[in-house]
C-alpha cells in the first residue's frame, strides 16, 4: 500500500491565514478582500508584478500557494513534470465572470475587457501557480457544490499511483464577492520522503478525514 | 502635448493594474513592451481598448498597433493626431 503524506498546508479564510498550523495574520477590523490580499502580498514580499493583473480568485489561490510553498521547496526534490496541482471550487470563476459582465452589459458603453476576459476560466488559477514555480506536471481544476475532500483524495491518490505525478499541490479555492475561502496542501510520496531520509512522523496521511480537519477546523 | 502625456501615463497605469508604478517612473520615450514596463500581449488588447474607450479612436489594422504603442509618446503623437474633434 503506498501511502501519501501532506508535507504542508495553508488557509487564508475571511482575514485570517495560517500556514502548517501556525496563524499568521488575522484581521479583526473589517477590510475588503482587495485589500486585505494586497495587504498580504506586501508583507510577504512576493515581489511579482503580475500579480495585481490576476483575478480575485487567483490572488487568492496564487498567495495560498506561495505561502504553503515558501516553507516547502519542492523544486530541489522533484523535476516540473513530476509536480501536479488539482484545485476545486464551487463558484467556478463567477466571480470574474459578472466582472467581465459589466464591461459588455451596456451596449452603448460596449468595451469588452481583454484582461478580465482571460480570467473567466478558473483553471487560470492553476496556470498562474504553474508559471510561477514553472510546474509542469498533470492539473486539474474540479468545480463542486461544496468542498468534497473525497474527491479531491480519489483523484491526487489516483495521479500518484498510476505515477503521473510525484507530489501534489492540491485543495479548495472559493471566493465570490467578498466570502473567500482558500485551502491549498502539498501531498507527497512517503516512500520518497524517506529515500531522501526525511522524518515523515509530523505528516498526516491524505484521507479525506484529514483533508476536512484541516480546511474546515484549520487543523485541530 | 506633456499635459497628454502625463494624462495617458495615469490612464495606462490604471487600465493595466501597475500597482507599484508612479507616473514618474514612466519614461515616455521608453519602449513599453519588452524591457521597461514589460507589458504583454493582453496589454497591447488593453490599450486598444483605451484608445477606443477614452479617446474615440479605433485602430482599423492591428500591424499599426506596433507602432502606435512602441512608447507613450508615439502613443500621445498618434491621438493627437487622430483623435475625433
Amino acid at each position: 500500500m503506498q501511502n501519501h503524506l501532506i508535507t504542508g498546508w495553508g488557509v487564508i479564510r475571511q482575514n485570517t491565514v495560517i500556514v502548517d498550523g501556525q496563524v499568521k495574520e488575522i484581521h479583526e477590523k473589517f477590510i475588503t478582500f482587495a485589500e486585505f490580499i494586497k495587504f498580504l502580498y506586501k508583507k510577504e514580499q512576493v515581489g511579482y508584478p503580475k500579480f495585481y493583473k490576476m483575478d480575485n480568485l487567483s490572488k487568492l489561490g496564487f498567495l495560498t500557494a506561495e505561502l504553503v510553498l515558501k516553507n516547502r521547496d519542492l523544486k530541489n526534490n522533484y523535476r516540473s513534470e513530476e509536480i501536479g496541482v488539482v484545485i476545486a471550487n464551487s463558484s467556478s470563476s463567477l466571480d470574474t465572470d459578472f466582472e467581465y459582465f459589466e464591461t459588455i452589459k451596456d451596449k452603448n458603453n460596449y468595451y469588452p475587457s481583454p484582461s478580465v476576459f482571460v480570467y473567466t476560466l478558473s483553471n487560470i488559477l492553476i496556470g498562474e501557480i504553474c508559471i510561477r514555480n514553472q510546474l509542469k506536471g498533470e492539473n486539474a481544476f474540479l468545480v463542486s457544490e461544496y468542498f468534497d475532500p473525497g474527491l479531491i483524495t480519489s483523484i491526487v491518490d489516483d495521479l500518484m499511483r498510476n505515477n503521473r505525478i510525484q507530489v501534489c499541490i492540491c485543495g479548495w479555492v472559493e471566493l465570490f464577492r467578498e466570502k473567500y475561502e482558500s485551502f491549498i496542501c502539498i501531498v507527497e510520496k512517503e516512500e520518497r520522503l524517506k529515500h531522501n531520509n526525511e522524518n515523515t512522523l509530523n505528516y498526516c496521511l491524505l484521507t479525506k478525514e484529514n483533508l476536512s480537519r484541516l480546511c474546515l477546523n484549520n487543523g485541530i | 502635448m506633456e499635459e497628454l502625456i502625463n494624462k495617458l501615463k495615469k490612464e495606462v497605469i490604471e487600465q493595466l493594474n501597475l500597482e507599484d508604478i508612479t507616473v514618474d517612473d514612466i519614461d515616455p520615450d521608453a519602449p513599453l513592451f519588452g524591457e521597461g514596463l514589460g507589458l504583454d500581449s493582453i496589454d497591447a488588447l488593453e490599450l486598444i481598448v483605451l484608445l477606443e474607450k477614452n479617446y474615440g479612436i479605433k485602430i482599423e489594422d492591428p500591424k499599426d498597433g506596433k507602432k502606435i504603442f512602441y512608447t507613450i509618446r508615439t502613443m500621445a503623437e498618434y491621438i493627437s493626431a487622430h483623435k475625433k474633434a
